[in-house]
């Protein structure tokens, strides 16, 4: 294949990972859509048995009894009347199951988009050397985070969000943000931009996971704590709120220590050779930083008392707008003022 | 910085870490001696709320550094703003908003952050001291109370061959150990609050780095046409940004030329018209006596010689005029320089002929390296490259103001002593504008002179840095990550064993019961999956054909 065919194929791979994307949004849509015709879990003994289960069958399907311990299978209820519910909950993993599948599936032609998206450019680079490469590079990056998390974190009833967000970036990358393949500007040769804005990418990939699961926490704290949470809503079918707090903390917790690289020492060790300077207080410099201290903020907060939950998670979601701010704000606002303007 | 500074650390918060009620607001304290009141008000600086507080003003406060130009940043747009907002000019200024990353009361708030950070961090230096040494502590009376337990059996029928065993599985787990009658206490972890330390610990180290470059380094651009030299003292910058307790005595003596500069641009394909590289070839010399040497200056390629860096941040064109005056003289010949405006390099610059009589002569208006013409948007730039080089300027007579003494910037001209010529073809607008080729000559009305196009040079932007500390603040901030590290993924654990022997009916076998519990001082670990690896591995090494009947606790899914 030529470079100029590379790009074409890379630019398809794209479509087709959107397509499939949204597909798999649509199988996790159909999974909570059925999800509401079963009864809920009623005591919170019985939702505390429910995040069990979860760990067998990996569902958020109350399939297993209180006693349904970790390493035992799944007991089903032994209820004759659930008999056509049993059928329902086969549907649900069904279209759960074919969601996960889509989503590997549009994550393969996502990695398939950038690595064609680098060949694609010549001389061959890596594949985030604008702001649309690096939205792609960006969202596969949270693609990535949210499959390798799925199974150890039991994070599928994440689908529906991940893939809705995933299905939004993308369209709005290629329509708003698309520069054809091409080369790099002379102040990106260098190796460092493959450190650099790696390590960037994958922070931003876990920070975006941890404020989606974030948001979800907090609007079922909210619903608890006014009592609202209905029964057979989607909120009730989420893990505890604890847990969905404690996986957006690790979330964050692994995030951190990769941005705290990224912005400085990669960051400043590159700019240092660049632009004389290893910190020049550029905006995209100050809003890397600004971005550090409030996740930092949210570290703290929530190792101390009366912090932690809502308050620090509220923290860690403006730390998370200071971060889109960074990465799409400084590239408007201030265009050529940043050093990063390339980055445009 | 980290997670760690817990509940427990802070002077404020609940000792124990199980607090859950805000830490109780600090009500007017009551007539205090200067003792009391000093040490309430250090309780409250160190308290962690203050250092949340003063972390998001941090934050809040680098902010108007990126959206309002800085001084020690980009002069040039600090007097370009300051023109455009001459009423909010006074105030900013009163406020330090042109030098926010230097002004007092940015400083105040790291200073405070730091301050706070000691005093949080010292105290707690001498209670991990403490607690590094510690015993792991006693067997709690009910372990089926700990978050995470099991009771199970053991076919084994001698609890203190059993306990030697569980014993013998903590240690392999790496578990420091305390051995009691009957028990066992266990606990590990203890690196990840000296991880929290070491962290903090290096933020300070960063920091004095950090600081070390702004006050006694310093930085400087200098445009240099291709072809001259720079000699490494004050007077030969254009901008100069030295640290408040720089010494010029410190300029190292760095001399160089700038032999020759390339540059390539891309003519086709999506990025036509970006450079695909430039870099200048120069010769420099560390000392004045010492030999000459060579070097090719990129980006991303600098130049390190004699303590200072050498960058070339940019580049541009220096079209060469020659203007006579109204008497027939050259009053002027040489290349000026002309800034570029867009990637199309259309570059605006102005000449300046003090010496043209009988009256002084302006010129100020762009060159185009690859001319362009339409009428919707009069002459532009249509390619980056010299292609067909054009100048097109507007002439002014009159008084230039060089005689005031007031310093003028070589890249505007101060308009009120001078006037333009009528046009002499009022479709082009009303005044007259002259377009010259490469080699052209145009006369200027009313005989007062000629100006001549000769040839295009090229200029680079050099920056010359010097910033001492960068290793001690790299070597700080990847101390800081690894201590980072050390606080978020060590998990602080504490198990305990106890064993005992089963009650026995008629003809059982004799069996061993073993309770286990554990504690995960951190938040966000997985403790039941370290709990149950305990089991397994206890069981396992106490007979096969041990029977265990777990009985997860209904803490265990809280």
């Amino acid at each position: 294949m030529s470079t100029a065919d590379f790009a074409t194929f890379s630019d398809n791979a794209v479509m087709f990972a959107s397509i499939v994307y949204a597909l798999a949004f649509l199988a996790h849509l159909t999974e909570w859509v059925l999800i509401r015709s079963l009864p809920a879990p009623q005591t919170t003994a019985e939702m505390a048995a429910q995040t069990t289960a979860q760990a067998v069958v990996r569902d958020a399907v109350p399939v297993g009894g209180p006693a349904a311990g970790p390493t035992e299978p799944a007991v089903p209820v032994a209820d004759p009347a659930s008999g056509r519910e049993e059928e329902q909950e086969l549907r649900v993993e069904k279209y759960g199951r074919i969601g996960v599948a889509l989503t590997v599936l549009a994550c393969a032609l996502h990695l398939m988009a950038l690595v064609s998206r680098g060949l694609g450019s010549d001389p061959i680079r890596v594949p985030w050397g604008n702001m649309y490469e690096f939205t792609l590079a960006g969202t596969f990056g949270v693609s990535v985070m949210y499959l390798l998390l799925l199974k150890r974190f039991e994070l599928r009833w994440m689908g529906v969000l991940v893939t809705g967000f995933l299905v939004v970036v993308l369209m709005l990358d290629v329509l708003v943000l698309y520069q054809d393949a091409g080369p790099l500007v002379p102040a990106l040769h260098s190796y460092w931009l493959a450190i650099h804005v790696l390590a960037a990418v994958i922070a931003s990939g876990a920070f975006s996971v941890g404020a989606l699961t974030l948001v979800l926490f907090l609007a079922k704290d909210r619903a608890i704590r006014r009592g609202t949470l209905r029964p057979r809503g989607y909120l009730s079918r989420l893990p505890e709120a604890p847990v969905l707090e404690r996986v957006a903390y690790r979330m964050h917790a692994f995030g951190f220590p990769i941005w705290t690289f990224a912005a400085l020492v990669a960051g400043p060790i590159w700019a240092e050779y660049a632009w004389g300077s290893y910190w020049n207080w550029d905006p995209k410099e100050v809003w890397a930083f600004i971005t550090w201290v409030i996740y930092a903020a949210y570290l703290h907060a929530r190792a101390t008392a009366g912090w932690k939950g809502k308050a620090a998670s509220v923290i860690a979601l403006v730390g998370f707008a200071s971060l889109l701010f960074n990465f799409v704000g400084i590239n408007y606002f201030f265009g050529g003022g940043s050093l990063h303007s390339y980055a445009g | 910085m980290s997670t760690s500074r817990t509940a427990t650390s802070r002077p404020d918060t609940d000792a124990g870490g199980s607090a859950t009620a805000p830490p109780t607001p600090p009500s007017a304290p009551p007539a205090l001696g200067p003792v009391e009141l000093s040490r309430w008000a250090w309780r409250q600086l160190t308290s962690m709320r203050t250092a949340l507080v003063l972390l998001f003003l941090l934050a809040l406060g680098a902010v108007p550094g990126s959206v309002i130009p800085q001084q020690n940043i980009d002069s040039v747009k600090v007097a370009q703003w300051q023109e455009a907002h001459p009423a909010l000019t006074p105030v900013y200024e009163r406020l330090g908003l042109f030098a926010v990353y230097g002004s007092p009361w940015f400083a105040a708030i790291y200073i405070l952050l730091m301050v706070s950070l000691v005093g949080c961090v010292v105290p707690r230096l001498r209670v991990y001291w403490r607690a590094a040494r510690a015993r792991p502590p006693q067997v709690p009376r009910h372990l089926s109370r700990l978050p995470e337990s099991r009771t199970f059996e053991v076919a084994d029928p001698d609890p203190e061959a059993v306990l030697a065993r569980a014993t013998a599985v903590l240690r392999r787990r790496r578990y420091r150990l305390a051995v009691h009658p009957g028990a066992v206490s266990a606990e590990k972890g203890y690196l990840r609050e000296a991880g929290n330390l070491l962290f903090h610990f290096s933020v300070l180290v960063a920091l004095v780095g950090f600081a070390a470059g702004q006050l006694f380094g310093y930085k400087g651009g200098v445009i240099t046409i291709v072809g001259q030299g720079f000699s490494n003292t004050l007077s030969q910058y254009d901008d100069f940004a030295p640290g408040r307790l720089f010494n010029s005595d410190d300029l190292s003596p760095l001399s160089f030329t700038v032999d020759d500069f390339h540059v390539k641009w891309l003519t086709s394909g999506p990025a036509m018209g970006q450079p695909s590289s430039f870099d200048a070839n120069i010769t420099y010399r560390t000392a004045p006596g010492a030999a000459p040497r060579h070097h090719d200056l990129a980006v991303n390629h600098p130049l390190a010689a004699g303590g200072a860096n050498v960058f070339l941040v940019g580049h541009g064109y220096a079209p060469v005029v020659t203007v006579k005056d109204g008497k027939g003289n050259v009053a002027y010949r040489g290349p000026a320089v002309f800034l570029p405006q867009d990637s199309t390099f259309a570059s605006f610059g102005v000449i300046k002929v003090p010496d043209a009589v009988p009256q002084q002569l302006g010129f100020e208006g762009l060159f185009l390296p690859t001319y362009g013409f339409t009428v919707a948007r009069g002459p532009f730039s249509q390619f980056p490259d010299a292609l067909r080089p054009v100048l097109s300027l507007v002439p002014y007579h009159g008084n230039l103001g060089l005689d005031g003494g007031r310093p003028q910037s070589v890249y505007s001209l101060d308009k009120k002593g001078l006037k333009t010529y009528p046009s002499s073809d009022p479709s082009l607008g009303p005044v007259k504008r002259l377009k010259l080729e490469e080699g052209q000559t145009v006369r200027l009305p009313d005989g007062q002179g000629s100006i001549r196009f000769d040839g295009v040079q090229r200029w680079v932007k050099l920056q010359v840095s010097h910033s001492p500390g960068k290793g001690i603040a790299l070597g700080g901030v990847l101390l800081g990550i690894l201590g980072l590290m050390g606080s978020l993924f060590i998990r602080p654990r504490r198990a305990w064993v106890r064993v005992s022997q089963a009650p026995v009916g008629p003809g059982d076998p004799r069996r061993t019961v073993v309770e286990l519990g554990g504690l995960d001082r951190s938040s966000g670990g997985d403790l039941s999956g370290e709990v149950e690896e305990l089991e397994r591995l206890i069981t396992a090494s106490s007979g096969p054909s041990g029977t265990s009947d777990t009985t997860p606790t209904p803490e265990e899914h809280a």
